[in-house]
């Protein structure tokens, strides 16, 4: 507990883009194969230092097999608000989920330099406490720290549906399952919310044996994968609406609202339209009657290739489908980021109008066969992935993996880990910093990654920025 | 001391401990700041500070009114202070122990302003911190009075009963009232972080503090 509230938290997105630019970020190293354990990488971000792109600390777990996903802050500046009670926690602590394991750690990286384990919550534990499995995003929200799972009970995660599961903010314990009523919703990705106006959104992307062991494409022709979007009464715990984006539209993934809490719409990533190979952007809004409504406001082409380029999985379709699987939005809800992991590209639009995407900026990096190196000369594997905006919005990181059984079916002959940053323009535009390059340790991949004191898919904001 | 004195140094009280808890921004002026804006509008500043008044009023009233009730008992009134100052030091003690937020008030939905206030109030003891005052602001009318009618002290220390939740509740909402306008208006939300600090520790310590005042003065 501290006595002020914690410099990193801000009342509203534009106070948290003023704020000094970040120094360090922290990226999850994952072992595709189970054989080494997974880590934490710390990253120096800071240009004028001497280890600049430099991973200059390591937290290397005790268990392996965990596959790291998705992580998040034990705090944020969602504890702003008087709702909350929490104004006094400190932001210390990553909340590391094992998306294979079921495992959950808790990093303390009050010292960046030395962070180190806090707490390990065993598998067994979430089991019993909350009948779910394979945890992935976290948020810290009004009670607590809130973290979805995409599996139910039993061995392959299917005895009764996912959900989330909330932990307390200070002793880490699981305190049990956050719905009271599900409705239809079956399936379970991410989500996010919009506190003041007391509303929460939560997509779908498929259950573990979907995922596991591979991209299984009889299910993903016969549009099995999730494909709807759910409203939630955050505090009531209760989903008052499901708006089903179309049966085609395959894995509906991140859910990134507007981060100014007075505008009622977001954006949702969707990986592939199984009827043209497209990814798509549907934006999400709020009506005046307080119900919902989403519409597809941008698709990205396939582009045609040769069968012989392609990994088996693709061989048929003569075609390189973009895979949208990461969105991120900047503070400013200006420039909404966009991964098309099989393209090998990183999209720039800028949203101002929510309901017209317009492309302002665009990366080519790796890709399915295609493989552009980095512009210092250096290969990139797989595609661009997670991707994370600092928070003055200036520059965009992003890593390669989306996960391990999947890489190694659109990519058969890449490997490895990498880490870059673009810059951004004055009024868009995207370019690749040369010097800006960290290459994983040798057997590791790498997934998303959190800016040292907040970033764009962090933090919650209570109040506007007017 | 003389009656007067006492009496006035305990509405003093009564309006101080409003101003501080208006002050504080973990008692809910920033919801009234964040309810203007998300509405564009100053008029949602008043009304959410209408519901965060009415909610504490509430917790006051429920909280003051037993004691009233219980003050029948003319000649029990030293027992009911020592009782109350009892309370309110086992409460302060006990918030010095556990420092963590009771979770339920995190369920409530920010349209509830009020249903917030009213539980934050109790859960917080703010209201409570008011008895020792309360029953303190009675014995100096008491002291005046002599020996009046049962019935007559009922009336009398109902009315003090309301008069106190209602000052101390004006003193709150005019304070967070004007804090929450200046943010709103001129000083901007850094204010907010920049001025909130942690009053877990003095806010304990001041429920101990009342409670043992009291304490020394029925004794």
């Amino acid at each position: 507990m501290n006595l002020r509230p914690d410099p990193t938290f801000h009342a509203t997105p534009r106070l948290a883009m003023e704020a000094p630019a970040e120094t360090l970020a922290f990226t999850l190293m994952l072992s595709p194969d189970g054989s080494q354990p997974d880590g934490l990488a710390v990253v120096d971000v800071d240009p004028k230092s001497k280890s600049y792109g430099e991973i200059v600390h390591q937290v290397i777990m005790p268990n392996k097999g965990d596959e790291f996903h998705h992580f998040g802050w034990n705090a944020c500046s969602s504890s702003l608000s008087p709702l909350s009670g929490h104004a006094f926690l400190e932001r210390r602590y990553l909340i590391i989920p094992g998306i294979r394991s079921s495992r959950i750690y808790v990093i303390d990286v009050k010292d960046p330099l030395k962070a180190k384990i806090h707490k390990i919550i065993e598998p067994e534990e979430v089991f019993a406490k909350t009948g779910y499995s394979r945890p992935h995003t976290i948020h810290c929200g009004p009670e607590g720290i809130y973290v979805s799972t995409l599996g139910g009970g039993g061995a392959d995660g299917t005895d009764g549906p996912p959900g989330i599961f909330i932990m307390d903010c200070e002793t880490f314990d699981i305190l049990g399952r956050y719905e009271m009523d599900r409705g239809e919703q079956d399936k379970h990705y991410d989500f996010w919310w919009n506190l003041p106006r007391d509303y929460m959104v939560s997509s779908e992307w498929g259950l573990p044996p979907q995922f596991e062991n591979g991209i299984v494409a009889e299910d993903l022709l016969s549009n099995k994968y999730g494909h709807k979007i759910h409203f939630w009464k955050l505090r009531e715990r209760r989903n008052v609406q499901t708006i089903d984006l179309g049966e085609n539209h395959q894995m509906a993934l991140e859910i990134r609202p507007a981060h100014d809490p007075s505008k009622d719409y977001g954006f949702c990533g969707v990986v592939v339209d199984t009827t043209n190979l497209q990814g798509s952007i549907f934006t999400w809004w709020r009506k005046d009657d307080g119900t919902f409504e989403a519409k597809k406001t941008l698709t990205i082409d396939p582009r045609p290739e040769k069968p012989e380029n392609l990994p088996p999985l693709l061989q048929g379709f003569e075609a390189v489908p973009p895979l949208v699987t990461d969105i991120d939005l900047s503070l400013d809800d200006r420039f909404l980021y966009v991964a098309c992991w099989g393209l090998g590209e990183m999209h720039q639009y800028d949203v101002s109008d929510p309901m017209a995407p317009k492309l302002t900026g665009k990366v080519e990096l790796g890709g399915i066969a295609r493989n552009t190196p980095h512009p210092n000369g250096k290969p990139f594997a797989y595609g661009p992935q997670m991707v994370e905006i600092s928070r003055d919005g200036k520059r965009v990181y992003w890593t390669n993996s989306l996960y391990s059984t999947w890489d190694d079916q659109f990519y058969p002959d890449d490997e490895g880990g990498q880490m870059v940053m673009a810059n951004v323009g004055e009024n868009g535009g995207l370019e690749l910093d040369k010097d800006f390059y960290v290459s994983f340790p040798k057997g590791y991949r790498s997934h998303q990654i959190r800016l040292e004191g907040g970033d764009c898919s962090t933090d919650s904001f209570c109040y506007p920025s007017v | 001391m003389d009656a007067a004195n006492g009496a006035a140094a305990l509405w003093g009280a009564v309006v101080a401990s409003g101003i501080y808890h208006g002050l504080n921004p973990g008692m809910g002026w920033p919801l009234a700041v964040s309810a203007a804006l998300m509405d564009r509008s100053p008029r949602s500043l008043l009304r959410a500070l209408l519901a965060l008044a009415a909610g504490h009023l509430l917790a006051m009233v429920v909280i003051l009114f037993p004691f009233t009730a219980l003050l029948v008992l003319a000649e029990r009134q030293r027992e009911i202070q020592l009782a109350a100052s009892v309370l309110v030091i086992a409460l302060g003690v006990y918030l010095l122990i556990n420092r963590r937020h009771p979770r339920f008030l995190s369920r409530v939905p920010p349209s509830r302003l009020g249903l917030w206030s009213f539980l934050a109030a109790l859960a917080h003891g703010a209201a409570l911190m008011l008895v020792p005052i309360y029953l303190g602001i009675c014995r100096t009318i008491e002291t005046d009075a002599g020996h009046a009618a049962a019935a007559d002290l009922m009336t009398r220390n109902t009315g003090v009963a309301a008069m106190v939740a209602v000052i101390h509740t004006l003193a709150m909402a005019g304070s967070g009232g004007l804090v929450a306008f200046g943010v709103y208006r001129w000083l901007g939300l850094k204010f907010l972080s920049k001025s909130w600090f942690n009053l877990d520790l003095v806010w304990a310590l001041s429920l101990v503090l009342v409670g043992v005042i009291s304490l020394f003065a029925a004794l």
